[in-house]
């Protein structure tokens, strides 16, 4: 294992050490237990957004932290869940009276250690609601296994919601906005090779020099089959293939398309992808009205990417195109 | 060997548990890595090392008081370190056991069969998992059935105990070929059969540390 760190059980509390030295002007990172806040928390009247996961898919969720966005991230070690003392701490300091909203990703840890943390909070007298994205088509007969994972369309939701929250809109509209922006995005990813969690030393999976992973997860979950590798064009074409059948969208559609780049994979192959998925959308009559082309869910050193698709209306082109100020994505602030 | 379930003898449990997980972290981590994601050996680790040194913080200071707290203590600890999945169902499991236990100093072997019994309740609720789903629960159901029988027919908590590892070594082994249904495990599908579940696999080693040390210690006489 290559690797720029120092001692793998080091790598987590350093890289928030490092998120504090670079970005103090804009968030706070506390420790034991560690979250990362807004630098101006508790925002009074706003409805305060907590979001968090396992590290190791930077940006995604610290880098999202910020004026438009999330109020409070909070990092669990590498591919693991954080627990209900942080998420519960993060509550505490970003409540400002009008209620927390976690927005979480499917999985089995996450959501366990948020209804764990929505317990505790509640009990503290604190308005929590709790809002469960699952957008990743790449898993299939949903209803025999976990569910669909939590995937690209957090990303959106983060954006999207935490401009309505900073627009004054309650707990309630924050979260049903929330789960409209869920019911409006799917997405599916591919991996070219594996990553690497520090403290294992080896890939996660193996893949040939010449096989694909097609429909994977964040953390390297196998998805629909192991392919033969091959053209950008084919690639696109069965992931955003899998997303149109699941998301149907008529002639004249417009949505936001989300290629996301898994860690290890240059912006150069994110936009020969961008290109294929333009082509291919445009052949549908379907506009893209906006985008996003980068590497803001990640899955440490995998190679890869991942297409999210977002059925758009007025309402939430607007709220996407309001300003944002965090690390990860900023426009108009 | 004692017949009840006494303070110390949980304190040596949680201390045999953890110096088992450290032993096999590299097992559980691989089978974590076939069907799973490769951190529940790494995970347990983490949390049995912080119980280890909050009840050794707690014993320094001569903190007293019942089971119910000493459980409840051991829950909060794995709840917020170990993470995962394994942090809420490993914490629910002894927060559970430690509200059935409340004030008692000492347990006999149907009161402690109860105690597990709303622990395994606990994690089943909080995991919304049910037999066969290929998870912890297909250890630890059989191991509760198992004492209770032994309660019932008048065994001693030793045997008791080593007949609740039997149940769960047999459950755990059962989860080879089961198709997982929850979990990350549970996106491979059948691709999850032919491995055993790491969660069953802990669990097994949570109830054999069990049985090596929770009749060991004298505890004096049997309370209901």
């Amino acid at each position: 294992m290559k690797k720029l760190i120092n001692l793998p059980q080091d790598a987590v509390r350093e890289e928030l050490e490092g998120i504090a030295a670079a970005h103090s002007d804009r968030v706070r990172v506390h420790a034991d237990p560690s979250y990362i806040v807004r630098v101006d928390a508790p925002v009074r009247g706003k409805v305060a957004i907590v979001s968090g996961g396992g590290s190791g898919h930077e940006p995604m969720h610290g880098g999202f932290v910020g004026r438009g966005m999330l109020d409070a991230a909070c990092p669990g070690e590498v591919f693991s869940s954080p627990t209900p003392d942080q998420m519960l701490a993060a509550t505490q300091a970003v409540n400002g009276g009008s209620g927390v909203l976690y927005l979480v990703k499917n999985y089995t840890g996450d959501v366990m250690n948020f209804e764990m943390a929505a317990e505790l909070a509640r009990d503290e007298g604190v308005a929590v609601e709790m809002v469960v994205i699952d957008d990743d088509v790449g898993v299939r007969d949903s209803l025999h296994t976990a569910g669909r994972r939590g995937v690209g369309a957090t990303v959106l939701a983060e954006k999207i919601c935490g401009a309505a929250a900073e627009l004054g809109r309650s707990l309630p509209e924050v979260a049903a906005l929330c789960r409209t922006v869920n019911a409006s995005a799917r997405s599916m990813g591919v991996a070219l090779t594996s990553g690497t969690v520090p403290m294992v030393g080896k890939p996660t999976f193996a893949l040939g020099d010449d096989e694909i992973e097609i429909g994977v997860g964040i953390h390297g979950e196998p998805g629909r089959e192991r392919a033969k590798a091959a053209s950008a064009h084919d690639i696109v074409g069965v992931l955003a293939g899998a997303v149109l059948d699941d998301l149907p969208l008529s002639r004249g559609d417009r949505v936001l398309a989300f290629v996301n780049g898994m860690g290890a994979t240059p912006l150069m192959e994110l936009y020969v992808v961008y290109n294929e998925l333009h082509k291919l959308l445009t052949d549908r009559a379907i506009g893209i009205a906006r985008n996003l082309v980068g590497s803001y869910m990640t899955s440490l050193d995998m190679a890869g990417c991942s297409i999210t698709l977002l059925r758009l209306d007025e309402e939430l082109t607007a709220l996407w195109d309001a300003p944002v100020l965090t690390t990860g994505l900023r426009w108009g602030a | 060997m004692s017949e009840a379930v006494s303070a110390p003898a949980v304190v040596a449990w949680m201390r045999a548990f953890a110096a088992t997980v450290a032993r096999e972290r590299e097992y559980l981590t691989e089978l974590d890595a076939a069907i799973g994601d490769a951190d529940h050996g790494i995970n347990m680790e983490r949390g049995t090392q912080a119980v280890l040194a909050k009840l050794e913080g707690a014993s320094a200071a001569g903190a007293a008081g019942g089971l119910g707290p000493l459980l409840k203590t051991v829950g909060m600890t794995l709840v917020s370190t170990v993470g995962g999945a394994a942090g809420p169902l490993y914490g629910t499991l002894f927060l559970a056991m430690g509200t059935a236990a409340g004030e008692a100093t000492e347990l006999s072997l149907a009161a402690w069969a109860a105690t597990l019994d709303a622990g395994v309740a606990g994690v089943r609720a909080r995991g919304k998992a049910e037999p066969g789903d290929k998870t912890m629960l297909d250890a630890l159901l059989p191991a509760v059935e198992a004492l209770k029988s032994a309660a019932a027919s008048g065994l001693s908590l030793e045997a008791a105990l080593q007949g609740s590892v039997a149940a769960a070594e047999q459950g755990m082994t059962a989860t080879v070929a089961l198709v997982a249904r929850k979990g990350r495990a549970s996106y491979l599908g059948e691709r999850s059969a032919g491995h055993q579940d790491p969660g069953a696999t802990s669990s097994w080693l949570l109830l054999q540390t069990a049985a090596e040390t929770l009749a060991e210690q004298e505890g004096g006489g049997t309370t209901p």
